[in-house]
This record gives C-alpha cells, structure tokens and sequence, in this order.
C-alpha cells in the first residue's frame, strides 16, 4: 500500500514539475518585454475622415511598421452589415488602450463616389474616434495579395500586428472580448 | 506494470494539456479549400426560381458554364446585377449561360430567402436561370468564399477561371474585364490568362463558418531588418 502512495505522489510531482516548468515559461516571457512607456499620442478629437488613398501602395506603411505600437488595422465599408455590427469593438479597443501603445485604423472601403455621401455622415453618426481612411483604389486583383495571400477579399478582415507577432482574422468578431483577448496578448497583459 | 500504466496515464493527461492548447493559439491556415483551376467541378442539383430542379448537364448545348455565387442582399452584388444581366444576353447564345446560384443562409440575410429571390429576379428580369444553394452544400464544394464569386466551366465542367467578374466594382472604372478574356481566350482553345483573380465581396453566410484566425509571419514586410520568424506558420 505504502509503495502504490509512494509511486502516487511520484507521478503527481512529475505532473507538478511539468505544470509548473509551462508556468515559468510564460513568466519568463512576459517579464522579457519592459513595462511599455507610456507617451502621449495625438489624439483625434473631433470624428472626421482623416486620408483617402487612390493606391494601396500609398498605405502599404501601414502594414509595415516596425516600432513598439500593436496595429490593429480593420478592412470595412459602410455597406457591409457585418462590418458595422463589429465597429463597436474598434472603438473600445482604441479608447480603453489610448495610453498604450495601441493605433487602431479603420480601412474603409466605400467607393469614391460615396465618401461624401456615404462614408463622412457615417464616421459622423457614429462618432468614429479611431483612426479612418478611405482606400478607393479598385484594382483589388493587384492589392489583395499584398495584404496577405491568405485573404480572398470578403470583408470584414482584420489585421493585427507588432513588430514580433503578426496575424489575420478572416471574418466578424462576435463580441468585444475575442478581439480584446487578442489585443491583450500581443500588449502581454 | 500498474506503475507504467500509471506514468503512460499521466504522460496523456498531460499532453493532452500542453499540446492542443498550443494548437489552438497558433491556428496554422490552411490552403483555401475548394476547386482550383483544372479540377473538374462536380455537378449539383438545385432549384431555380421556377421551382424546377436544375443540374449543369441538365442544360443543353452548351460550350461552357458561368458559375456565379451571387445574392440579393450583397451591395457588391448588386453593383454586379446588371454586368451579369449582360454576360447573359452576350455569351448564352455563344454556349456560355451565366449559371446563378444563392449560397446564403435565409436564416442569416432573410433577403436572401428563396421567395425573396424570385422577387429580386422578376424586378431585373434575370434572364438567367438563378439557384439555390439550399442547405449549403455546393457552394463549399466549390470554394466560394463571398458574393460575387465567378467559376467559369467549360462543358466538361473542368474549372478554367476562378474569380472576379472585372477589376472594378464601379462600372465607370473597369480596366479589365476577366470574364470575357477568359471566355474569348477558351474561344481559342487557351486556357484563360489569368486564371485566378481576387475581388472585394460579402462573405457568405453561414452558420458553420466561424471566424478564422491565423498567426505568421507578415507577408509584406519588406524591411531589411526584419526580424527573426518565429516560425508560427505561414501567414
């Protein structure tokens, strides 16, 4: 009976042992990054339109920044119903990190011709805070891909990165938590 | 032998915890599913909005099939309705119909009821036949993603252009028109130059598709110090 506990309590240290090795892993990893510096940002203050872009090239840079910030870059129009339903989500994400190194922007995809008459009295409506562009540049064919290969085009799609990770979400969030927990992973808090 | 039982036991238990935990925080993508250019397309069974059952060797006389996934309540589609009227009236007597199927859950967009596309249709005068995908069975099959998504078939249903229709959603912009190169270059006995092309649209809805999230690498960093991949599979 003795030897059953002592071969018991063995295989429970084991267990232990490996839990608790998972455990220091991810110590170790989020004491790696130093605590973020907290800097001001310029802040939008009224909801307005801030670019339009005829090319994509002209905001490739968006995707390419290699500095402390985590994007969070969200492909939408005014259109897509499931786009709006989630825009919410953005906009908490770009309020509740405004003193963190956080830059939400918001990639409209409304046509030229209703950005006057569609996209600006939307962003005004809704009182749009985060960052917004209009990307009116149609030859998808060409862009696409440049984004990423792995998106087909069907939009919603969000892209969110830092200078260490990067990823694409194909398709809505359904509630504001599943695109806070990804957020708060890549800010490792 | 209990005791190896034992540790076996413990070792799966373990594992268990550790490995898919992993696996499911770096969800690897995996190649987009469905036909690609050469694949021969399956037939399928659906009901047009005259309420017959249509198949694609159901239609006679023909050289060629355009397979479009399109919807009534897409915008993207809508700005589409009228170059799909019109790749209709020009390539259905040339032995090219446009072949119009619903991929969307009712339950979802109920604009996109099979009654709601009878409506739809008798508002454009579709002259084209227009199916539902009930119970959204075809539409994975072939690997539409969105609306409008374009298969174009020849008569032995091999898959010869995937894609957009053009390369504009604003038809006062239209550079180039994919669907009818792809046709004219078929015409010659060429394989369509190109045969895949991307387009923005509206997902299509379905309740079993859920959101996809994939880690990796950025794919457009063109920055020298990039750096090093942390190897989470490819983006």
């Amino acid at each position: 009976m003795d030897t059953l506990k002592y071969k018991f309590s063995l295989i429970l240290l084991f267990v232990f042992v490996l839990f608790q090795s998972c455990g220091e892993k991810q110590v170790a990893a989020k004491v790696k990054k130093p605590a973020p510096v907290k800097s001001p940002k310029v802040e939008k203050t009224v909801p307005a339109l801030s670019a339009v872009y005829d090319s994509y090239d002209d905001l490739a840079y968006l995707f390419n920044h290699q500095n402390d910030t985590t994007y969070v870059i969200n492909f939408w129009a005014t259109w897509c119903a499931p786009c709006i339903a989630e825009l919410p989500y953005f906009e908490y994400i770009n309020k509740t990190y405004k003193d963190e190194k956080v830059k939400v922007v918001l990639i409209s995809l409304d046509s030229k011709k209703s950005i006057d008459s569609k996209l600006r009295p939307f962003i005004q409506k809704e009182k749009l805070m985060s960052h917004v562009v209009a990307l009116t540049d149609t030859d998808y064919n060409t862009w696409i891909d440049k984004v990423n290969p792995d998106w087909d085009g069907a939009i919603p799609v969000t892209i969110i990165y830092n200078k260490e990770e990067y990823e694409i979400v194909k398709g809505e969030f359904d509630n504001y938590e599943e695109l806070n927990t990804i957020v708060k992973s890549y800010l490792k808090i | 032998m209990k005791q190896l039982l034992l540790l076996l036991a413990t070792f799966l238990f373990v594992a268990g915890f550790t490995f898919p935990s992993k696996n499911t925080f770096n969800t690897v993508s995996k190649k987009s599913k469905g036909y690609q250019v050469g694949d021969v397309a399956a037939d399928f069974n659906l009901k047009n909005i005259d309420d017959k059952m249509v198949s694609l060797e159901s239609i006679k006389d023909v050289k060629g099939y355009i397979v479009v996934f399109t919807c009534n309540s897409c915008p993207v589609s809508i700005a589409y309705e009228d170059r799909i009227i019109d790749l209709h009236k020009k390539y259905a007597p040339m032995g090219y119909p446009i072949v119009a199927i619903n991929p969307n859950d009712p339950d979802l967009k109920p604009d996109d009821s099979f009654e709601e596309m009878k409506v739809r249709a008798a508002e454009k005068k579709f002259p084209f036949m227009y199916l539902f995908d009930e119970g959204q069975k075809v539409y994975p099959k072939y690997g539409a993603t969105k609306t409008p998504h374009v298969f174009l078939l020849d008569k032995n249903r091999r898959v010869k252009y995937i894609g957009a229709i053009d390369d504009s959603r604003d038809d006062s912009d239209i550079k180039n028109k994919y669907v009818e190169v792809a046709i004219a270059q078929m015409e010659k006995g060429e394989n369509p130059n190109p045969p895949f092309t991307k387009a923005m649209g509206c997902s299509i809805k379905d309740k079993k598709v859920k959101r996809k999230r994939s880690k990796g690498k950025r794919p457009n960093l063109r920055s020298p110090q990039r750096p090093p991949n942390k190897g989470n599979g490819e983006g």
